[in-house]
């Protein structure tokens, strides 16, 4: 450990005389905007999440107030143009609300919010491996956003803006949509892509490297195990969402045809590529929040997790599960009812681990101590929820009902139940979770609880109905219907506002808390929370772990 | 630390290397799909053999098969099979023709892409001699007869999937190579 030569280190080291103390922070530029340390990266990726959520919630709300009542309201409005420049407003609305959502919300927060900031403290580590590629990583991510935001404002075939899909199918995504807008909106997937794919690399080095002493793989916190897990399925799947939206880019300025009958190209090739990532992409938004539910049930049930092992390899046999399943997206391209077969039985498969999750979430609360404190409530309603939309993907994994469902309102209902409101309700229990640790502040118990049942009574209005309308035969992405899918229509607009007022009850309780919060102890959980975070003063230290802990 | 940050260097590099390969993986798709739609049949690819594997007797049962043929928006060509359809004993030698003429003043290149329907009849539909991918170029109002040379494989019979098939359409579809050249 001893640095005989002037290395990188060792520069380092010599810099670090100027201040012994652990929390000596930078000033404010060269602390936030050139930022090395992984909990600062957290706080900018949950405050760069918060924001994206804020504009990719508003561009719902405009979906729901145009799809409140039929015909069409607002569109031409909006857009200031009539007929199919208008409805081409529709499609840019799916695509970037699709988009942000998944690439600018969910990841960033789960994976870049929670994961920079609690792996390292979990595994007793210092910092991440690669801090300075942590930093690179953060501000790739808001450049493809300003990327994205920016293919809006230039022209996306009929009228502004990338209106593909968040899927960027071809040929709709190449010789459908003329203008800059598609091949902006495909770089800023490119360096959302390269920026996570570094995130992963740094994840699975800092976990397989930087473990304090003792802390051995089968001992780590299962939240490290859903980002070792989930930096994994990045690895692997994002390079094929590169490579196939790079071969987009070219059909669409260099003449290839790789998506092109007319050059031998086939179009459904694109959706294997797309879908061989967009499957487990969903494991990737999911799996975090399985990790941090495990930890917010075992402390609020005074409990040990119930089968850790078991839980740890659920998540393992899920990712890679999640590689074999893709072309359950793709049932109704034409496939023989063999391939339909295998992807059906192989899609079913997953809900065996799954199952294991889920049934171990409710043994750990069996004959616990339970307390339903705010993060516990959002980790409950997270597995309500998620179970709700697990069911429907089991009916929708029937390559034969699929047929009928493909495409229509009961697929948006049964994502929206699994992310929107599986993914999100983590997020929240996870806030809350960690809020007092990483602000030094309580929130405010009250709004939290008020927070949940408003938005727990809006998602539940403004989704269910969703499973209705898809059985009526309401296809996905169209800003019309006829009159007599007006009624559920109008009470999932209505169930959109009532979810905005509980966006807003957070919005307030945060803000209320940071300023006014009561400071917060060590560990506000009690004995149920044994993980190292609570360990350490709240806020931590701007440098934690400088003398490693020792794991028995 | 210099033993850490040597560790996860070499940590980091394999993990990029990974990205790397799947990144290579993705590009490798695109023959490897090619290849998988050659073997399998996969979405009514057609099969190419040599005269060799004709069987030496056709099977009683007769099919109907229907010819297509399309050209691309925009290309002045006429492109029509001579018959629409014909009836083929699975395993018999049989010959189609489809003629293409450029109806406009100027030399087009084109190229056809194909397949059949039923897509599961992909893998036995054998081709011996066709105008798969090659370029045919046409002189202004020059006609061409192109003959496919095609039989249906007597396995179709031994497929559950293929075996209850009575009738098979093969497509066509000319498009333009030098996309200036039809006036777009």
């Amino acid at each position: 450990m001893t640095d005989t030569t002037a290395t990188a280190a060792h520069f380092e080291a010599a810099h670090g005389h100027d201040h012994h103390d652990a929390d000596h922070k930078p000033a404010f530029f060269a602390r936030w905007f050139m930022s090395t340390n992984h909990k600062d990266i957290g706080t900018l990726y949950l405050l760069f999440a918060v924001f994206a959520g804020i504009v990719g919630g508003a561009i719902s709300g405009m979906m729901r107030l145009e799809l409140a009542e039929p015909g069409i309201q607002y569109l031409e409005a909006w857009s200031g143009q009539q007929g199919d420049a208008a409805l081409h407003l529709w499609n840019v609305l799916i695509t970037a609300h699709g988009l942000i959502m998944v690439f600018f919300m969910v990841m960033p927060a789960v994976i870049g919010g929670f994961g920079n900031w609690f792996v390292p403290i979990m595994i007793g580590a210092p910092d991440m491996a690669f801090p300075r590629m942590n930093n690179v990583s953060f501000w790739l991510t808001v450049s493809a956003f300003v990327l994205l935001l920016s293919s809006t404002f230039v022209s996306g075939g009929i009228g502004n803006g990338a209106g593909t899909g968040w899927t960027v199918y071809a040929p709709l995504s190449t010789s459908g949509s003329p203008g800059p807008a598609v091949d902006l909106a495909i770089l800023s997937l490119h360096l959302a892509g390269a920026s996570s794919i570094l995130g992963a690399v740094n994840f699975i080095t800092t976990i397989f490297n930087m473990r304090a002493p003792g802390m051995t793989l089968h001992k780590m916190p299962l939240f490290v195990w859903s980002v070792l897990v989930t930096a994994f399925l990045l690895l692997l799947s994002l390079p094929v969402l590169a490579a196939a939206i790079t071969m987009l880019l070219t059909d669409r300025n260099f003449g290839t045809t790789f998506y092109d009958a007319s050059g031998g190209g086939d179009p459904v090739l694109y959706q294997h590529l797309f879908w061989f990532f967009g499957h487990p992409e969903v494991y990737i938004m999911i799996l975090p929040a399985f990790g941090l539910v495990s930890h917010i049930v075992s402390t609020f049930s005074r409990k040990p997790v119930f089968g850790y092992l078991g839980m740890a390899y659920a998540m393992v046999a899920i990712g890679v599960v999640g590689f074999v399943v893709w072309a359950h997206h793709m049932f109704t391209t034409g496939m023989s009812v063999n391939v339909k077969m295998y992807f059906t039985a192989a899609t079913m498969v997953i809900a065996v681990p799954t199952g294991v999750k889920i049934f171990s979430w409710i043994a750990t609360m069996w004959g616990g101590s339970l307390s339903f404190k705010v993060p516990m409530v959002w980790a409950l309603g997270f597995i309500f929820m998620f179970t709700v939309g697990g069911v429907t993907g089991v009916v929708l994994a029937n390559g034969g009902v699929d047929d009928i469902m493909h495409d229509t309102y009961y697929v948006v209902a049964h994502f929206h139940y699994v992310l929107s409101l599986g993914a999100v309700f983590g997020l929240f229990a996870g806030t809350y979770y960690w809020f007092p640790k990483m602000s030094g502040r309580m929130y405010n118990e009250f709004l939290g609880h008020l927070h949940f049942w408003v938005f727990f009574i809006g998602v539940n209005v403004m989704f269910f109905p969703m499973h209705f309308l898809g059985l009526q035969g309401m296809p996905r992405r169209y800003p019309d219907y006829p009159d007599a899918q007006a009624f559920w229509n109008g009470i999932a607009t209505k169930g959109y506002f009532i979810m905005a007022v509980g966006v807003g009850i957070f919005l307030i309780n945060m803000i209320w808390s940071l300023l006014a919060g009561k400071k917060a102890p060590d560990n506000p959980w009690g004995e149920g929370a044994n993980t190292l975070e609570w360990t350490l003063s709240s806020p931590p230290p701007f440098h934690q772990f400088e003398t490693l802990p020792k794991i028995d | 630390m210099t033993a850490l940050a040597q560790r996860n260097a070499k940590t980091g590099a394999l993990a990029g290397l990974l990205a790397v390969a799947m990144i290579a993986l993705g590009f490798a798709a695109v023959p490897i799909y090619r290849i998988f739609c050659q073997v399998t049949g996969f979405g009514g690819t057609t099969m190419r053999v040599a005269e060799s594997a004709l069987p030496a007797k056709p099977v009683g049962k007769i099919l109907s098969i229907r010819f297509d043929s399309n050209v691309a928006e925009g290309m002045p060509w006429h492109f029509v099979p001579e018959k629409f359809t014909d009836n083929a004993a699975i395993g018999a030698r049989k010959i189609a023709i489809y003629t293409a003429k450029n109806l406009s003043s100027a030399p087009i290149t084109g190229r056809a892409t194909f397949n059949v329907t039923p897509i599961q009849a992909g893998k036995y539909f054998s081709k011996i001699q066709c105008f798969c991918f090659t370029e045919q170029t046409l002189k202004a109002g020059q006609e061409v007869r192109m003959p496919v040379t095609y039989f249906v494989d007597p396995k179709i019979m031994d497929d559950p999937d293929t075996k209850d098939i009575s009738e098979i359409t093969l497509s066509y579809t000319f498009y333009p190579v030098d996309q200036s050249a039809s006036g777009r």
